[in-house]
């Protein structure tokens, strides 16, 4: 910790997803080990291969006042649902507008606005297109939404890394804060493509699990019998500030947001690279920037979607830059895949454990698969020791992506 | 058949409720949607979108500007 410069900590925290439409609902069924992955009952579910998905908990529709859902993508009124919440839980601090910054951004953006608005316009004409078509379908609409409800005017930004665009942003928001642009951001991802399309298309590119015998059994991470992701949505959001903002104000610290890693694959557009190289130079710049070691690494949230190519490989990269002591998790087991809302869950999931000291467990794991050498917490939650500690948060995309953000305890 | 004055304004009372949350019950002829409703040349937009769904009348942008009131509205609907 001997860098000179400024400390960002995390002062509030908001989610909505598949197990809940808060976090506090979240986190508790995260802990009870339940899966928020159903049946889809759509019409449409005969045309697809996947016939299940971690669907929200609860309906944005149901939220939000009709006049303001109306003129929100899907993935837009998550967001602001979350953000909603983790403004609230930071206890909605007095901040000059020009020091508060937004960084929200999305996988794929509005794409039910895009096919729906295209339908309409085959079908009727432009003159019945929504006047806030643009708005909905634009990846950064969420940011955008954000800034306008909280007045934010350091800057508004939505970084797109496929599914570790949530992690991105939490990065990008340390950054933001230590570069002397803001004292408080508020930053995650979200994502709304349950959709048919979606689906189609990620089974296309042979991602997904079709095991639609058994929908709460299907997102199994480390599992020999996993068979692919299985894709969920909602958004999850935090709120960053300096610990000099912070402390003058008296806010509730959850964790310090200790430093982040970045790096690039370089190899094949969906495909991880065989050698784990990448993800090992993400953590190891995480640790880095965070100044930290292997050793105070206790917790590792796992990127883990359940694929075959993935899970392993990541565990054999934790156990080469950690080692094999920290507790390794996998929440999409019960969360489903997020996509570019991941990064942002897992990064509220992953400042809880080290907030209450327990690591929520990994389900459906019944045979570790062969390689992993690392402590997968699985059935049921795992304590943390007392003392300060640390934790790191994985989050790899389509693109080559690898995020690797690190928390401590206060 | 032509509508009424009524169902027409009923109607529009049930979609600007819908786009901009003002209860149907204020939404009355003499009303002026910009200096009684508060509502936006884009909300303006999106009524008129719904307004073509529900009565089936085209209303042009170079019409739309020139609807003040609610009123004027309901007469175009029914000319």
């Amino acid at each position: 910790m001997s860098k000179d410069r400024v400390r960002v900590v995390v002062t509030g925290l908001g989610a909505t997803t598949p197990l809940g439409g808060d976090v506090a609902s979240t986190w508790s069924a995260l802990l009870d080990g339940r899966s928020g992955i159903r049946t889809l009952t759509g019409d449409w579910v005969d045309s697809v291969p996947v016939k299940f998905a971690g669907l929200a908990a609860v309906d944005p529709n149901e939220v939000l006042p009709k006049p303001e859902a109306r003129r929100l993508d899907r993935a837009e009124q998550f967001a602001l649902i979350a953000a909603r919440e983790a403004w609230r839980d930071a206890g909605s601090p007095e901040v000059e507008p020009e020091r508060l910054g937004v960084v929200v951004g999305s996988g794929i953006g509005g794409i039910t606005t895009i096919l729906n608005a295209y339908d309409t316009f085959k079908e009727k004409g432009w003159t019945r297109l929504s006047p806030f078509t643009v708005p909905m379908l634009m990846p950064n609409g969420a940011a955008g939404w954000i800034s306008i409800e909280l007045g934010a005017r350091a800057g508004a930004h939505a970084v797109a890394s496929a599914c570790a665009t949530g992690a991105e942003a939490v990065g990008y928001a340390i950054e933001m804060i230590r570069s002397g642009r803001a004292d408080v951001v508020v930053a995650g991802g979200t994502e709304a493509a349950i959709h048919p399309l979606n689906i189609a298309s990620f089974a296309a590119s042979r991602a997904m699990s079709t095991r639609n015998d058994e929908p709460e059994r299907a997102s199994r991470p480390f599992d020999r019998g996993r068979d692919g992701f299985v894709l969920g949505e909602g958004s999850g959001v935090i709120v960053l500030e300096s610990e000099e903002h912070a402390r003058a104000r008296g806010a509730r610290i959850y964790a310090v947001a200790g430093g982040v890693g970045y790096s690039a694959d370089a190899h094949h557009i969906t495909l991880p690279e065989q050698s784990g190289a990448g993800v090992m130079a993400a953590m190891r710049d995480a640790l880095e920037d965070a100044s930290l070691t292997g050793d105070d690494i206790r917790h590792v949230n796992a990127h883990a979607t359940s694929t075959p190519a993935g899970d392993v490989l990541e565990t054999i990269a934790i156990s080469k830059v950690i080692g094999s002591h920290p507790l390794v998790t996998a929440t999409k087991s019960m969360t489903g895949h997020l996509l570019g809302g991941a990064g942002g869950v897992e990064s509220v999931f992953t400042i809880k454990a080290l907030a209450h000291r327990i690591i929520p467990p990994t389900i459906n794991l019944d045979d570790l698969d062969d390689g992993i050498e690392v402590e997968i917490v699985r059935d049921s939650p795992r304590p943390l020791p007392e003392g300060q500690l640390a934790a790191v948060n994985n989050s790899f995309g389509f693109g080559g992506h690898n995020v690797a953000v690190a928390f401590t305890t206060v | 058949m032509a509508l009424t004055e009524q169902e027409i304004l009923a109607g529009l009372g049930k979609i600007i409720n819908e786009i901009t949350g003002i209860p149907a019950a204020e939404v009355s002829p003499e009303k002026s949607f910009v200096d009684d409703l508060d509502i936006d040349s884009l909300s303006m937009v999106e009524i008129a979108v719904a307004a073509q769904d529900e009565f089936g009348v085209e209303i042009p942008d170079d019409q739309l500007k020139h609807l003040k009131t609610v009123k004027d509205v309901i007469n175009f609907i029914q000319a």
